[in-house]
């Protein structure tokens, strides 16, 4: 993989990427730096309301000058709604806009998540960035060529036909002195034109940066310390506040007396009803202070425990959703000489970034500025414009670094506190979440449960298939494989379950609801082939139809270097096969269990996933490689423990996620198919984590674990 | 109640007048305006805040600044030297070893003291030196290559 010479090592200043404009501090400013620029209005027209349509992202601009700049020195600004978390967007969408540009790589700057700065865009979620922000990225800099070629066409005084543009120069073919750069075109020419033919977005063929293994462009901020995440915003005069907080969640607070926290120097005490809040200028200070405040509250009976939340789960689910079916089941039931009933169970698990929730708020001359860890800056900035009652446009979020979010930074509250006590106190206030807030406000993968009744005729194909799955979510809870008479069912169909449901918030958890899903088909998949007699891989391959699926899973098999067995086999060996963002996925683990302990040592993952076209295959893979060690820990080790609202793993030392002596030897393979547009890549290889571990634990030991995290204590049970 | 406390931070002396029980993270951050060391945790348990106290790495969340009274401290800001970079952080960089760059400060300032107490560590050695630091991206397979490619370097260079 050549990654050579992407970025300066010898360079300590890293002026190539601007992710945090801190520079600008109005839409003014910006306007004035790219006041030589380019201003070209043009209507993106039928291609992008497609787009928008097929991802329902109406509120995103038509006009290309919200996706792009070019300034006069040539340098481009990428600029977009999206956020950095880690998942490297700041790569790709620099890839995407530099070659369908024809701009140096070198000479793209990318603003993100800026409110004032950027185009509308609904969050960072959802394996969404590359699949449906790329085709608008790549249309408005496809456009921007054309329209560039037209102006340096009429500036050099030489068709179209013999124009080429390379590298942020257009030239004449035939005389190569003929020529005007991008820079130069923009100067002075604010332009309203439209092409009349929309330009094609590049083939494959014709890439020459997308499709280029390309290293991060933020590591050398990321390793020097220069990066800057929310909390690390310094303004003159501000403040740390510190807020009170309810022991449990649904406890009401009785009686607050501040007077302690009153007494130490410099402390600002803000009461706006239950919200009460310590400001210092020194965030220990306020934090200390606070801890000396007084507070009763009453606390609700707590009936729901992580022990018995199935039970009360099933009670008070919705009525079904049914998202696939097809055949009759009575004829399926009939068909079928086996079959097999199996309930799957999930806990709760938490986001846990290592970076907290965190946000600066700022109000000046009736503008509120807040610089948040935020996935969706565009909907913080209107809860927070509600909040303080404020217009919209008299908000600006801006988002640095973010320190991780897996969905779990879609919230904001973070944020809207933030300003509200800027408001209060007419000083900028910076909130911070320590770990143990940061666990209580977490939006939890919610706990849920699938059910499924499959069967198999005499010749071991599947004939039966009905899956419920209750509070997960249908996201991944469609089974692809041949099997003619079967039913999917969601109860409810989201991720968020209604009121009286969890004694907590829930929400997306990177691939929301694939994760449950995958682990109940995959697991059910080998219960089966394991009563068929049949090799895991061979079954599925029976019954699959979809060429991708197919494509994938030969592949994994071949480069593990599979050899059919029936299972348990006492190899320790699992496949586990997924969709989800439009990718698909198969892996295949090894496992050791300790007999004695029910310890589970995964000592090697191969993944195999075919996700259409690569921006970046450096990147993506390094998503699979994320994916597999994240994994690891929803299928093993991580659940939140809970009494009613009150939450009982509050910090990492009872809360366990995977660390560095879990790591199993990691292989990823990326299939070409550059006939499919390119599909998601931040979340899919995480849905086969459980079930592909699950797989192992049975094919080494004989025991079916049917419930996440397969804990020691679980899997010692199972065993038995 | 605030006292005086002077330590080389980064190459340079500095002389705070601060209350020595505070822990150190936050004296870095607020005064010192040293941002680049995270807080993580706040109970020692993550590893985002750590920093070189004479040349070991130390929890900046759990340590007092008293504690670093005439010593040398070190952190993510002051690892590169003449506009030269660490080996560890040019590994870091090359072997794409992080993704949100969080827990990066103090993962290189971990490997820093795993490094300097051990020349060439095996990559078990790597993985149980680096066991306590947290990471939720799942770098950890290239952050243990890139400690080993550091090694690498550093052994070289010496």
């Amino acid at each position: 993989m050549n990654t050579n010479n992407d970025l300066p090592l010898d360079s300590q200043e890293n002026d190539r990427v601007r992710a945090l404009p801190a520079d600008l501090h109005s839409r003014r400013e910006f306007l004035k730096r790219f006041g030589g620029g380019i201003v070209v209005f043009v209507g993106f027209g039928g291609k992008l309301a497609e787009a928008d349509a097929r991802f329902g992202q109406r509120g995103v601009p038509n006009d290309f000058n919200a996706f792009l700049r070019i300034a006069e020195d040539g340098r481009v600004s990428c600029l977009t709604g999206k956020i950095e978390m880690g998942q490297g967007p700041i790569t790709s969408l620099v890839q995407m806009l530099a070659d369908e540009l024809d701009a140096p790589y070198e000479k793209v700057d990318i603003i993100m998540g800026d409110t004032d700065l950027c185009p509308w865009d609904m969050g960072t979620w959802g394996s969404l960035t590359t699949r449906a922000f790329g085709p608008l990225l790549r249309a408005a800099a496809a456009e921007a060529r054309g329209v560039l070629l037209e102006l340096a066409s009429e500036t050099l005084g030489v068709p179209i036909s013999r124009l080429q543009a390379k590298d942020g120069v257009i030239f004449d073919r035939k005389n190569q002195k003929k020529r005007v750069t991008y820079g130069a075109l923009a100067k002075g020419k604010p332009i309203a034109r439209h092409l009349t033919v929309k330009p094609e977005l590049k083939n494959v063929s014709e890439f020459r940066i997308m499709g280029q293994p390309k290293l991060r462009r933020d590591a050398l901020e990321k390793v020097t310390g220069k990066a800057k995440y929310a909390a690390d915003i310094r303004l003159p005069g501000m403040l740390y506040a510190s807020i009170l907080r309810p022991p449990a969640h649904g406890a009401k607070l009785k009686h607050i007396d501040t007077s302690g926290a009153r007494k130490v120097a410099g402390v600002t005490v803000v009461e706006d009803g239950n919200f009460i809040a310590v400001l210092h200028e020194l965030p220990d200070v306020a934090q200390e202070a606070l801890g000396r405040m007084k507070a009763k509250f009453d606390v609700p009976r707590a009936p729901v425990t992580d022990e018995n939340i199935h039970e009360h789960l099933i009670q008070v689910a919705p009525r079904g959703d049914v998202a696939a079916g097809g055949g009759n089941l009575a004829k399926g039931r009939k068909l079928a000489t086996r079959t097999f009933e199996t309930t799957f169970f999930d806990g709760y698990v938490a986001h846990a970034p290592i970076e907290t929730h965190a946000a600066l708020a700022n109000i000046e001359a009736g503008k509120c500025t807040v610089w948040a860890s935020t996935q969706n800056p565009f909907g913080a900035r209107d809860q927070i414009a509600r909040a303080i009652g404020f217009p919209g446009e008299r908000v600006r979020v801006i988002t640095p670094f973010v320190g991780g979010g897996f969905g779990g930074k879609t919230g904001n509250l973070q944020a809207v506190e933030a300003a509200r006590l800027a408001k209060a106190v007419g000083r900028p206030v910076q909130v911070m979440r320590t770990r143990e807030e940061e666990f209580f406000y977490d939006t939890f993968r919610p706990a849920a449960i699938v059910k499924i009744r499959s069967g198999i005729d005499d010749s071991g194909r599947m004939t039966l298939w009905e899956y419920e799955v209750l509070f997960a979510g249908q996201r991944g809870s469609e089974h692809f494989y041949n099997i003619p008479h079967h039913r999917t069912t969601a109860r409810p169909r989201g991720w968020r379950g209604g009121r009286g449901t969890h004694p907590f918030a829930t929400g997306a958890w990177r691939a929301p609801a694939n994760n449950t899903n995958t682990f109940a088909r995959e697991s059910q998949i080998d219960i089966m082939a394991t009563a068929a007699g049949m090799d895991p891989v061979e079954f599925r391959l029976k019954h699959l139809g979809d060429p991708r699926m197919i494509r994938v899973l030969r592949a994994a098999a071949k480069r593990f270097g599979w050899t059919p067995a029936k299972s348990p086999s006492k190899r320790g060996l699992g496949v586990a096969c997924g969709i989800d963002a439009g990718t698909y996925v198969a892996a295949i683990a090894e496992v050791t269990v300790d007999a004695r302990t029910g310890e589970v040592e995964v000592r090697r993952v191969l993944c195999a996933q075919e996700m259409g076209i690569v921006i970046n295959p450096q990147g993506a893979t390094i998503q699979m490689e994320g994916c597999i060690t994240m994994g690891l820990g929803y299928a093993l080790s991580e659940e939140i423990h809970f009494k009613g609202g009150q939450i009982l793993d509050m910090n990492f030392k009872h809360y366990e996620i995977p660390r560095f002596s879990r790591l199993p030897k990691i292989e990823t393979v990326i299939l070409e198919a550059n006939d499919i547009s390119p599909q998601g890549g931040g979340e899919p290889t995480i849905v086969v984590m459980g079930a592909v571990i699950a797989n192992a634990i049975h094919d080494a030991t004989g025991a079916r674990l049917r419930r996440m995290p397969m804990t020691p204590a679980r899997v010692k049970a199972a065993m038995r | 109640m605030p006292n005086t406390i002077s330590f080389r931070l980064n190459g340079k002396p500095v002389r705070l007048q601060v209350d020595g029980n505070r822990k150190l993270l936050w004296v870095l951050r607020t005064e010192l305006e040293l941002t680049g060391t995270k807080f993580g945790c706040g109970h020692g348990v993550c590893g985002a805040c750590a920093v070189l106290v004479d040349d070991r790495p130390v929890r900046a969340c759990m340590a007092q600044v008293a504690s670093v009274a005439g010593k040398k401290v070190v952190t993510i800001e002051g690892l590169a030297k003449n506009g030269g970079l660490h080996p560890l952080q040019k590994a870091f960089v090359e072997n794409d070893a992080l993704q949100c760059g969080f827990c990066t400060p103090g993962m290189i300032l971990t490997a820093y003291g795993l490094l300097r107490s051990k020349r060439k560590p095996s990559r078990d050695e790597i993985i149980q030196g680096m066991d306590d630091n947290l990471c939720r991206c799942g770098a950890h397979t290239r952050i243990v290559d890139a400690i080993q490619s550091a090694a690498e370097e550093v052994k070289q260079g010496t």
